[in-house]
């Protein structure tokens, strides 16, 4: 075991080896090991950011679908509600409608029956006084008689 | 065996035989040097060519065994060392590293450097820096620096203070300077033996292994080359963990 100039000599080569590592292999490599795990963990937030979006969407489906059930409930509610009142509506419309109609011609037969029971009794007056003129063989001044047959008209 | 004629006390000799050039304090391990030196290069161009070609996506095979390292090295860092510095991750892997490579040095069968190289006329040729002291002193004497650095630079006068009153209290002052000395100047040495006396006692178990007849080696050829993969890893791990550790205890009073 001697200890000589060697020693220099290693000294120098460890030192130049140090500094060369230190200089250009070390900056160089945990430069970009950092940046690689500046993207990872960029990569793993994002797939986390991700998720969590993932897992809020599916809760606002969910009640995105609530809601759109319970309108469509409500519409269809509203809409039976609608047609009820619309059958109803139409129902009684259609009642009023019937009643004008029988009463109108009820109205119309009324009438009816009054001209023609006008007109039968004044066909029923000249009747009459043709009858009693047959009978009486003569002709029967009609405004003689006029009180007359008023009065017998009036009794029919 | 290199050649047959050798005794076996004269092939554990050859193979603890250093290249060098010089004499004295000015020798150069010539073995030492250039491999600790090749390894460099390749771990740098290696490293060099994965940072360049570096993309955030989803990584190559290359590329995800670099990260892999360097995800594991800061985790390391991170866990014991808390101040600011840019220093401290990238020395803690490059001397993982750097530590494990010229481990893996040993894994070459230990006679196959060294023939190869015999024929271009070299002599001796030790294939594992680790094995060498000055490699290891190398190291941890960095280290040391860098704590003394750390220290004085962050906790400056402060330190004086801890020093003479840590851990015994303030009257024991006496005892505690000497103590904390001692404590601090312990570190290199501890650091730089262990690496060396694992990575010397390796290569020497390899070597009475490559001592045994062809046919009796592979087991205990493979067994030893698989335990040594394990220690080595072990080896560079326990020195990354010690330098982070020394060098964060720096940047906190105690």
């Amino acid at each position: 075991m001697e200890i000589n100039l060697t020693l220099v000599g290693q000294l120098l080569t460890f030192a130049v080896l140090v500094w060369f590592t230190l200089r250009y292999v070390w900056p160089p490599i945990t430069h970009y090991l950092a940046e690689r795990e500046k993207t990872i963990a960029a990569g793993l937030e994002a797939a986390a950011a991700a998720q969590r979006e993932l897992a809020a969407a599916e809760q606002q489906v969910v009640s995105l679908l609530g809601e759109a059930k319970q309108s469509a409930n409500h519409i269809v509610e509203e809409a039976n509600k609608r047609s009820t009142r619309i059958v109803e509506e139409a129902r009684l419309a259609a009642r009023e409608e019937g009643q004008r109609i029988v009463a109108a011609a009820r109205e119309d037969f009324g009438r009816e029956v009054g001209e023609t029971r006008e007109a039968l009794r004044s066909q029923l007056g000249q009747l009459a006084v043709a009858g009693a003129s047959k009978i009486l063989r003569r002709n029967l001044d009609v405004n003689a008689q006029k009180e007359l047959l008023a009065e017998f008209v009036a009794e029919i | 065996m290199s050649t047959p004629e050798m005794t076996s006390g004269a092939y554990i000799q050859h193979h603890m035989e250093h290249l060098t050039v010089g004499s004295g304090f000015w020798t150069l391990h010539l073995d030492t040097l250039s491999v600790s030196i090749f390894i460099a290069v390749l771990l740098a161009g290696f490293l060099r060519y994965i940072a360049v070609h570096m993309h955030a996506g989803v990584p190559g095979r290359l590329q995800n065994m670099v990260e892999v390292v360097i995800n594991f090295v800061q985790d390391t860092v991170n866990e014991t060392y808390h101040g600011k510095s840019t220093l401290i991750a990238p020395l803690a892997m490059v001397v993982f590293l750097w530590i494990f490579c010229m481990g893996l040095m040993d894994l070459l069968p230990v006679d196959f450097l060294p023939n190869v190289l015999q024929l271009f006329g070299v002599g001796h040729f030790r294939s594992v820096p680790t094995a060498d002291p000055n490699a290891t002193f190398a190291m941890s004497i960095s280290i040391f620096i860098l704590v003394v650095f750390y220290n004085i630079t962050i906790k400056g006068w402060s330190l004086g203070v801890e020093m003479l009153t840590k851990p015994f209290g303030p009257y024991l002052f006496f005892l505690n300077l000497p103590f904390r000395l001692l404590e601090e100047f312990v570190k290199p040495f501890t650091l730089a033996l262990r690496l060396f006396g694992n990575m010397f006692a390796g290569e020497l178990i390899f070597i009475l292994i490559a001592m045994m007849p062809w046919w009796v080696q592979v087991l205990p050829g493979s067994i030893w080359a698989i335990f040594h993969i394990l220690v080595i890893t072990i080896q560079a791990f326990v020195f990354m963990m010690l330098t982070v550790v020394y060098l964060s205890m720096a940047h906190e009073t105690h």
